[in-house]
């Protein structure tokens, strides 16, 4: 069964023979005078201030799960959008039922507070005990 | 029309699951945990009955072949939902006095029941994957519900990492299956298997997937930290009700995915594991001084005695594992909730064995009911663990795996030893200082109560339970 993948080993040895020798040619006729800007590890932007352990507010995570969750709602949703019509009334109970569960916990987390980002709301209930 | 007799056939987990929703959305608006707690009851007792109603329903297969009801399916949910029904029960007083009681923990222990409820009926890999995963993202969260305590954090920390990294061994088992067959549906599987080797990496992978949580012991290094870090109430609900739920998808796999022994040879494998299981898990459990830790080493034991039923590979196997599942869920749930009982009252520092002494003559009822359950997980005769253990061992010699069947007995006697040394502790040591204990409140004490008459009855009355099991797992077989 593995003969069928022979073309793509083919392939990927060809593509690294063919890097490796990019390399060679332009490491030999190429000129090469290296400078301090040009060793420097390329980043596009601005300079990097302090490191990616900081403390973020909870609030953010709370967002980006949030986002993800109806992210994937989406994902499913589209697919079942244009087929819709043809798979009757039983998808679209299931799709109703997805729908609703995501609905109630939306409600739950607003509720909840957890889109609420005004400080002054904040119930600090745990410090308190 | 179909889909309501699909929907029909999966009943308990819909209840269970419509129960959840309403248990955090009762949190979130009316945020009284009491009245979530009711919900909670209410919905797995109702879900209970629908559970026990199919067991005397025929048996099939729904949602095109992805899930199956009655028989061994319809077992399971009982076991599961009666696992769910006694740690709710005792959960209250305890969690209060953590200060822990809150809506969303029932809405945890329903979603995690749900995924139970669908791992116990799976007939199709996919299935049980996605309901596995449910339970155990519930799980993860339950466990870390001490989240200030160091010890809470690891437990949740600890379960949550090695957990996905099994996950990721179970899944890429189905992958390997599904490559080598072409199919997820385990009939299917079963007609479609050749011995390959992409075949046997496959279902290697799954087996570690489910060695893993069933706490086996290769695989098993999670377990007493976790039962440690998590309220004991929690613990309890994990080691029945998701041990019992992750065997019975074990039973579902072995009889329908791997029927015949041409498609390699799994029974020698779980011999191996579950001479490593028993031996393990009983030997380090004697050097435990921390009772929490005991019962850990102990479920993982029990594990062992339950992978010879599965070895053994016969109805009479299947069916002890069965009914061992049901003896081990009540008389766990009865353990754990008289330790949970012992520590609500000092913390958790009360679970080290030194604190016991003494405590015995205290509540005179909470000391009888722990010896109780203790003996019946030792498997002393009156008790329903020893009933457990007899058909379990009984199979195994009737599959002619006698060296097994003596390994079991000998691991099952060096137990007695430290179920024995708590009672030591509980009544021939004198206590180092005077402690007053709470009296119990009424649900807790009477749930607890329930439990040890249980586990006296069915270790007196064992045949007829026993004979409707047979009756229930052939009828499974003409399924």
């Amino acid at each position: 069964m593995f003969e069928q993948y022979l073309p793509i080993f083919v392939l990927l040895g060809v593509a690294f023979v063919l890097a490796l020798a990019f390399m060679a040619l332009s490491r030999f006729l190429g000129p090469y005078r290296p400078n301090t800007v040009k060793l420097k590890p390329y980043e596009s932007g601005m300079d990097p201030v302090g490191q990616a352990k900081d403390r973020y507010s909870i609030a953010f995570y709370l967002v980006a799960m949030e986002f993800i969750v109806f992210d994937l709602e989406v994902v499913f949703l589209y697919p079942w959008a244009v087929r819709f019509l043809d798979m009757g009334t039983g998808t679209f109970v299931a799709m109703t039922v997805f729908i609703v569960i995501l609905f109630i916990g939306l409600i739950y987390t607003l509720k909840k507070g957890t889109l609420d980002w005004d400080m002054k709301n904040f119930k600090y209930e745990a410090l308190k005990k | 029309m179909n889909y309501l007799l699909d929907l029909q056939s999966f009943l308990p987990g819909i209840i269970v699951a419509v129960a959840g929703l309403a248990a955090i959305m009762l949190e979130a608006f009316k945020k009284s945990a009491n009245t979530s707690f009711s919900v909670t009851i209410g919905g797995i007792a109702v879900a209970l009955l629908f559970a026990i109603q199919s067991l005397y329903g025929e048996a099939g297969t729904a949602f095109s072949g992805m899930i199956v009801y009655g028989g061994v399916g319809a077992f399971g949910s009982v076991v599961v939902l009666l696992g769910a029904l006694f740690c709710v029960t005792i959960s209250r007083e305890y969690l209060r006095d953590l200060d822990l009681h809150n809506g969303e923990v029932y809405g945890m222990i329903l979603f995690s029941t749900t995924g139970m409820l669908g791992l116990a009926v799976s007939n199709d890999l996919i299935t049980l994957f996605i309901s596995l995963e449910t339970m155990s993202i519930c799980l993860y969260v339950l466990a870390g519900l001490m989240k200030n305590e160091k010890i809470g954090a690891e437990s949740a920390l600890k379960y949550f990492l090695l957990g996905a990294f099994s996950t990721g061994f179970l899944l890429y088992g189905i992958a390997l299956i599904y490559g080598a067959t072409a199919a997820t549906n385990l009939t299917e599987i079963a007609a479609a298997a050749q011995p390959t080797f992409l075949f046997l990496c496959g279902t290697g992978l799954l087996f570690v997937g489910l060695f893993f949580k069933v706490a086996a012991v290769p695989f098993h290094m999670w377990t007493p930290d976790v039962y440690q870090g998590t309220p004991t109430t929690i613990t309890a609900f994990m080691a029945t009700a998701a041990k019992s739920a992750t065997f019975v998808a074990f039973v579902l796999v072995l009889t329908r995915m791997l029927p015949s022994s041409e498609i390699g040879d799994w029974q020698s494998v779980l011999q191996v594991v579950a001479i490593l299981t028993m031996i393990v898990g009983n030997l380090i459990a004697l050097a435990q001084d921390n009772v929490k830790r005991m019962l850990a080493y102990s479920s993982i034991a029990h594990a062992g005695y339950l992978m010879v039923g599965l070895a053994a590979g016969n109805e009479a196997g299947y069916a002890g594992v069965l009914y061992y599942l049901f003896a081990y869920t009540i008389m766990n749930a009865g353990a754990f909730g008289v330790i949970a009982y012992y520590e609500r009252n000092h913390g958790l520092d009360f679970t080290e064995i030194d604190s016991y002494a003494g405590l015995g003559f205290k509540v005179p009822v909470m000391g009888v009911m722990l010896s109780v359950f203790l003996f019946s997980l030792a498997g002393i005769p009156p008790m329903v663990g020893f009933i457990g253990k007899y058909y379990v061992f009984a199979a195994a010699v009737q599959a002619g795996l006698i060296p097994l069947a003596i390994i079991g007995v000998l691991a099952s006697a060096a137990s007695v030893y430290y179920y024995l040394r708590v009672m030591v502790y509980l009544y021939f040591k004198e206590a180092h200082k005077e402690y007053s204990l709470k009296t119990p409140g009424f649900l807790f004490k009477w749930t607890l109560i329930l439990l040890a008459v249980l586990t006296v009855y069915y270790g007196v009355e064992p045949v007829l339970p026993t004979s409707s099991l047979m009756e229930l797992i052939s009828s499974y077989y003409t399924v």
